[in-house]
């Protein structure tokens, strides 16, 4: 697909600032939560940029994938460590999905299927 | 692969290099380097002296890594001679200088080699060697180094871009991960980098990519782990470099359509902390036919220093301590994040 086409540009990323334009203060508490978020603590900031990169898998987000494979990478992660991360992430996805079953199965049931 | 030279691609200029930093710069409205620095109250850049002369030896290497910011590989012909040698060690016993920095190409290509480590030993300054590794393998004329640097202290700096075999041999040829393994372990069993043993083995880590060197002591921490664990080796401390756009990494940011990002990114994440740490201010670079930079990188682009003095031959301190810095778009490298010098990490 043409990148006109899309609502999501690659270049709107760098943009992601201006975000506090029309509302600085509610902004700023969240860019500063954000950086004390990815700070180092008791995780890693490298591990917390592995979740990062699942979560960003799991909510489709384009602009946190291209952030959080770039900053896994500056981190020194490995490629291995990366698909790994997705992959918790596409497990879990998956894992929810599969865990509703139980509803469906438990509603069989009760329909007395 | 072959150099930008050999291949006679217009990027073996450095005049086309400037160009096109300057080209980029502009169709992106960054601010020029200089005007940063103004902004940070830091220009123009001056020297906190010369400490440490680098002394580029010749462009002769037996590697032909994407990154290389020299162009070196087996096609380059440029190469010290003793009598620039010579008159490096004359700089090099003066007063507040403290450091001799030998880097290439491979410098134990040059056939002076031995000969410039075993004249420098004597002043009891620090030898420093920029060394590829590989280099020590290539050879029964080169299977020795290793004693030869021990015998003379010389503190060894080693590339090694990852600490797996994939990253590193894509960036630096086919193979040359294992037989990197295989040096440092050569280095370890004569003590380099194995605690209290007076010999120091650094490593050198840059991205492979178009991404900026994360944190210097996680890295170190990986590193350390990943090549105890998995190769038995061992080292001193890992040294993060920025890639600068310069040369053969300029070349691979335009051949994959990096060269926007990676400038604006460089520029975005400027740091004047790191800027006040610059190498250049305490580092004279001296190119293979004995003239003068203010680093490796303005070596590589052509930009001689300015002032009076402008051979080794020629060296007075005093005169070179007082000059102004030159600067262009690539020195954002060295400037952003947490800074990037021969040195590793500046912030």
């Amino acid at each position: 697909m043409a990148q006109e086409t899309t609502y999501y540009k690659p270049e709107d990323l760098k943009k992601f600032g201006n975000i506090g334009e029309f509302e600085p203060d509610l902004a700023k508490k969240f860019f500063d939560y954000y950086g004390s978020v990815f700070a180092d603590g008791a995780l890693s900031a490298k591990e917390k940029s592995l979740i990062a990169l699942a979560v960003a898998h799991v909510v489709q987000c384009p602009y946190c994938i291209d952030a959080y494979t770039t900053d896994t990478l500056e981190k020194g992660a490995t490629e291995e460590q990366l698909w790994e991360a997705i992959h918790v992430g596409a497990a879990i996805r998956s894992g929810s999905t599969l865990v509703h079953s139980v509803q469906a199965l438990n509603k069989v049931k009760e329909l007395g299927v | 692969m072959k150099s930008l030279l050999a291949r006679g691609s217009e990027l073996a200029s450095s005049k086309e290099q400037l160009k096109i930093l300057t080209e980029v710069s502009e169709k992106l409205n960054l601010p020029s380097f200089s005007a940063k620095l103004k902004e940070a109250g830091l220009f123009p850049l001056r020297p906190t002296g010369v400490d440490i002369l680098q002394v580029n030896v010749g462009k002769l290497c037996n590697q032909t890594c994407r990154h290389c910011h020299v162009d070196a590989g087996p096609d380059r012909r440029e190469i010290m001679t003793r009598e620039t040698m010579q008159e490096c060690l004359v700089a090099l016993a003066t007063p507040g200088v403290t450091t001799l920095d030998i880097t290439g190409g491979a410098p134990e290509m040059n056939p002076n080699f031995r000969w410039f480590v075993e004249e420098a030993s004597k002043f009891g300054k620090k030898i420093m060697i920029r060394c590829n590794l590989t280099i020590l393998l290539a050879g029964e004329k080169y299977r020795d180094l290793p004693e030869f640097f021990a015998e003379h202290k010389v503190e060894v700096v080693s590339s090694l871009p990852y600490f797996q075999k994939r990253r590193t041999d894509a960036q630096r040829g086919e193979g040359v991960f294992d037989r990197s393994i295989e040096a440092l372990r050569k280095l370890n069993s004569l003590g380099y980098g194995i605690a209290n043993s007076g010999l120091v083995l650094n490593l050198v880590y840059n991205p492979v990519g178009a991404f900026l060197a994360g944190g210097q002591s996680t890295l170190e921490n990986d590193f350390k782990k990943e090549l105890k664990q998995v190769h038995d080796v061992q080292f001193n401390s890992l040294f993060a470099l920025t890639n600068m756009p310069i040369s053969r990494f300029l070349e691979s940011l335009l051949e994959n359509g990096n060269i926007d990002a990676y400038l604006e990114k460089l520029v975005t994440a400027f740091n004047p902390v790191a800027a006040t740490g610059v190498m250049c201010r305490n580092t004279l670079s001296v190119g293979w036919d004995g003239s003068l930079y203010d680093c490796d990188f303005n070596q590589m682009l052509d930009m001689k220093i300015e002032g009076t003095v402008s051979k080794i031959s020629e060296f007075n301190k005093s005169v070179l301590d007082s000059r102004e810095i030159l600067l262009h778009q690539h020195c954002y490298g060295c400037t952003a994040g947490a800074g990037s010098s021969c040195g590793g990490s500046i912030a």
